[in-house]
């Protein structure tokens, strides 16, 4: 189709913007409660790149790749996160940008898209992209910082191709349908699962850009007045984590091996299952 | 306290099941309220919705517009920040039109945001404490939410029951006025339909379902075993799918099928409430997981803490013995 030539920004390419986390890993950790029971139990947990923003960095590189462009990923935290942003550079992002400041702490999504827009304006680009959600995070941020921006959004992006200037989306709406739009650049795209097969990243990628410089920009680098941002700018705050009293929950079947198979097969023959 | 409003979502002039669960959620904010239905739309769909709703809401606020024929989330966006008077509680089914709408209508509205709200505990003041879940509900988490300038907050379809009530009077405020040009940088085109799989899942009376526990693509022959042998088929959660391990036709939940089976076999998953969505008509759930934490075992009628990939092979061939004995 003559409308789906994959081009042509003017002279320019496409710069793109991937906003990542650092979160524990669920896959690793099994997540619990602490002794005091205020929060998770911390010590020893195992910490990864969110998995769906690993969806939206592939993309963004496919785009790129066959569109012409740049990829820079960006994360709001602190030292600690550098390492998911050598992640996503090994993947095959040109660039990591840090957005680190102790006046950010405690920020609720509303104050981490505030970071983010300050940081969008400083740069040009035309597509910025997030993941889905995050483990502990709500499928917020990309929707806000489009507002912020006033930039178009779309949530649970199943497919994008680059269109003259514009990009027609799928997003993914109720039993496996499809809804198709055409939107605008510059906008903001929030990346579901399984839009793609992220690429593997081996320790030699990772190696070969550990000693990358990756920058760093601060409250007062980006313009962003302490008191809109963190602790004291949140109007959401979590209080704690708790495990709720189980309801009635399974019957457990006990025993060794053998007698819960027989077990089972002689509950599955009542309900029906087997014949 | 704050004037609580409920988002209706519709298709095809039919209300949504959410949006009796939102009236129940309103109550949870402020048991004497009466929350305001909030409808957007256009034609003889929209009338009918609205005569609908009328039945349950003391107040039905019809917003009509062509350009809201679809419900394009940023054409509603700018409908509701035109309609809606600033400080009020916005409460949203929090499903894809949700999750598509209410972040940027928070930022619109100038209020807070909370997304996925499953208990709504109380309010002190302007502040309202709220339960949500992280961590794929592997723990739950107190939210404070500071609502004094309003608030959006998406509600997870099926945590909140609907209430008996007999039905009311309603009245149908016209809002489409306050509306004015709509203009969108985004347009909705059409709506593709899914694609029928290979084996059509939502026939079967057994499901084997399998989730991230499988582990790798080769290990669906071992729940496609078991299936042959009890007659069933394989279905799965998303993370199977987006791994590419089984194609989107074998997928339950909200963003894929719709099932109904008698016995439904939930291995190595965790038990998302995306993925519970899709099962429907009470069925017999055996789950088995290696995590005894895993929040499906709250779900299930029967548990089984086991490794899949040692335990199916186990039941298949028991299964096959029994069989051989009997025929």
């Amino acid at each position: 189709m003559e409308d789906e030539k994959k081009t042509n920004f003017g002279s320019a390419t496409v710069e793109i913007l991937v906003c990542v986390r650092r979160v524990p890993d669920t896959s690793e950790n099994e997540i619990q409660l602490n002794a005091a029971g205020n929060d998770i139990e911390r010590d020893d947990l195992v910490y990864s790149v969110n998995e769906p923003d690993n969806y939206a960095v592939e993309e963004a590189l496919q785009i790129a790749a066959k569109a012409g462009g740049n990829v820079t990923v960006v994360t709001v935290g602190s030292e600690d996160d550098e390492e998911v942003l050598r992640r996503e550079m090994a993947m095959g992002a040109n660039q990591g940008v840090l957005i680190s400041d102790d006046a950010f702490i405690g920020s609720d999504g509303k104050g981490i898209a505030t970071i983010l827009k300050a940081f969008v304006q400083k740069g040009k680009y035309d597509l910025v992209l997030t993941g889905i959600q995050a483990e502990d995070g709500g499928a917020q941020v990309g929707g806000m910082l489009a507002a912020l921006l006033d930039y178009p959004f779309a949530s649970l992006v199943n497919s994008i191709s680059v269109l003259d200037g514009k990009l027609k989306i799928s997003r993914e709406i109720e039993g496996g349908n499809r809804e198709m739009s055409e939107i605008d650049m510059p906008c903001v795209l929030s990346i579901q699962t399984g839009i793609n097969e992220p690429r593997y990243v081996g320790m030699r990628g990772i190696r070969q850009v550990a000693s990358v410089e990756i920058p760093t920009y601060s409250a007062s680098d980006l313009g962003v007045a302490p008191a809109a941002v963190g602790e004291a700018g949140a109007n959401v705050k979590r209080v704690d984590y708790f495990v709720p009293a189980l309801g009635k929950g399974a019957e457990m079947l006990q025993g060794d091996r053998e007698e819960i198979i027989a077990k089972l097969i002689e509950l599955m023959k009542a309900k029906g299952g087997m014949n | 306290m704050a004037r609580i409003f409920a988002y209706i979502v519709h298709k095809a002039g039919v209300v949504d099941d959410s949006a009796a669960e939102l009236a129940a959620a309103a109550r949870k904010i402020d048991p004497a309220s009466s929350p305001i239905a909030v409808v957007t739309g256009w034609g003889a769909e929209l009338d009918a919705v609205c005569e609908t709703l009328r039945a349950s809401y003391n107040e039905v606020w019809k917003v009509a517009n062509e350009a809201l024929a679809y419900p394009n989330a940023e054409l509603v966006r700018q409908a509701l920040v035109k309609v809606l008077p600033s400080g009020g509680i916005v409460l949203v089914p929090h499903a894809h039109f949700g999750m598509d709408l209410s972040p940027g209508l928070s930022i619109k509205m100038n209020s807070a945001f909370v997304s996925d709200v499953l208990g709504i505990l109380g309010v002190e003041g302007s502040s309202l404490k709220l339960v949500r879940q992280e961590f794929g509900g592997q723990v739950s988490a107190h939210v404070r939410c500071d609502a004094s300038a309003g608030a959006v907050l998406n509600i997870r379809p099926g945590a909140f029951k609907p209430q008996e009530a007999a039905p009311v009077n309603g009245t149908i405020i016209d809002k489409s006025a306050e509306v004015g040009a709509l203009s969108a940088k985004r347009r909705y085109l059409e709506t593709v339909v899914a694609e029928a799989g290979d084996v059509d899942i939502t026939k079967h009376a057994v499901l084997v379902s399998v989730g991230r526990g499988i582990q790798e693509k080769d290990n669906i022959a071992i729940a496609q075993e078991l299936a042959d042998m009890l007659g069933a088929a394989v279905s799965c959660s998303r993370p199977v799918v987006d791994a590419k391990w089984l194609p989107k036709s074998r997928q339950v939940g909200s963003s894929g099928q719709t099932v109904k089976p008698k016995i439904y076999m939930a291995c190595g998953m965790s038990g998302s409430f995306q993925h519970l969505a899709g099962l429907k008509g009470n069925p017999f759930i055996v789950a088995i997981n290696k995590n005894p934490k895993a929040p499906i075992f709250q779900v299930a009628d029967v548990g089984i803490i086991a490794d899949i990939l040692e335990f199916l092979p186990e039941l298949t061939s028991k299964i096959r013995e029994t069989k051989q004995v009997s025929a």
